[in-house]
């Protein structure tokens, strides 16, 4: 199988990859939001400390 | 196991139970998802009837699955929290809240995008889709009421009652298929004894369904210890997570 035929789909290319793009971005953001949040919770907590 | 749940419900010993569990439940997420994908999109076979497009259904029926699993585990941790009152399950519930609704998401937008060329049309007001949809705004609203108060024992009370009571939706979605006459096919997978799947199909959309459940928990893990640490912000086990305190345990 070639990579054309890998992204063709048989036709169906665009409904196929979309439907996964949708899924990974959704659930690469879930993912990463705790690990941003906890960078400016611990930001936060560090300067309450110092107080 | 009484006891060790009792323990579980202790914000450090939580913390620091879920922070062990990530690293192993990430990694075997991701073989899981590699294995799944590569099997589900490269070495399955195209379906005789619908070519190529049915491989959306590696996405689209783990996602909708777990959008129900989701919302079942989200009412089991809000009647936990409201009958005994424990923080970790309040956590667990609000954290578990944006991952269903996400699942619930992916579920209609895929199902849309296989409708499509399968169907003619993106989308229909059939029961299923329907009641899909239904769930996805008890989730939305569960958010909303969960932050809806300055008081965030008083927010999970409130957003705890609808999830309990959003609960009769779970059937309905379930059974829809066969209640009413729909557009959206029956179950192919959960028949018993028999699966109207082939092997070459069924085997990859396990392995789906169970990297996205190791999605799931491994997501949630991660919300609830932040969430955790947020609402205890100011005690003095987080104070001990510093850099520095020597406990060993990092704010990570």
């Amino acid at each position: 199988m070639s990579w054309h035929d890998f992204l063709h789909m048989g036709g169906y290319g665009i409904y196929v990859w979309s439907a996964y793009g949708v899924a990974a971005v959704v659930l690469i953001v879930n993912a990463l939001l705790p690990v941003f949040r906890f960078r400016a919770l611990r930001r936060e907590i560090e300067r309450g400390v110092q107080r | 196991m009484w006891i060790w749940l009792h323990r579980l419900g202790s914000p450090p010993y939580f913390y620091r139970f879920a922070g062990r569990l990530l690293p192993w439940l990430w990694t075997a997420c991701l073989v899981c998802l590699g294995v799944g994908l590569y099997w589900g999109l490269v070495v399955a076979p195209p379906d005789y009837q619908q070519g190529d497009s049915y491989r959306i259904m590696f996405i689209h029926v783990p996602s909708a699955w777990l959008s129900l699993f989701s919302y079942v585990l989200m009412a089991s941790f809000s009647a936990a929290a409201l009958i005994w009152r424990v923080k970790v399950a309040e956590v667990l519930a609000r954290s578990i809240a944006p991952l269903g609704a996400s699942f619930t998401f992916i579920a209609l937008v895929s199902g849309s995008l296989w409708g499509k060329p399968m169907w003619g049309t993106w989308w229909v007001w059939d029961a299923r889709l329907t009641s899909e949809l239904i769930l996805l705004f008890l989730y939305l609203g569960f958010i909303a009421l969960a932050s809806a108060f300055d008081d965030p024992r008083r927010a999970a009370r409130a957003a705890g009652l609808l999830a309990v009571v959003g609960v009769v939706n779970v059937p309905i979605i379930h059974f829809s298929v066969q209640w009413w006459n729909t557009l959206h096919q029956g179950p192919t997978v959960s028949k018993l004894g028999s699966p109207s799947i082939a092997f070459s199909m069924l085997l990859p959309l396990l392995v789906m369904v169970i990297a996205l459940h190791l999605y799931l928990l491994a997501a949630l893990l991660q919300k609830a210890r932040c969430e955790l640490v947020a609402r205890e912000r100011s005690s003095r086990w987080v104070n001990d997570l510093l850099p520095g305190r020597g406990v060993g345990d990092e704010l990570a």
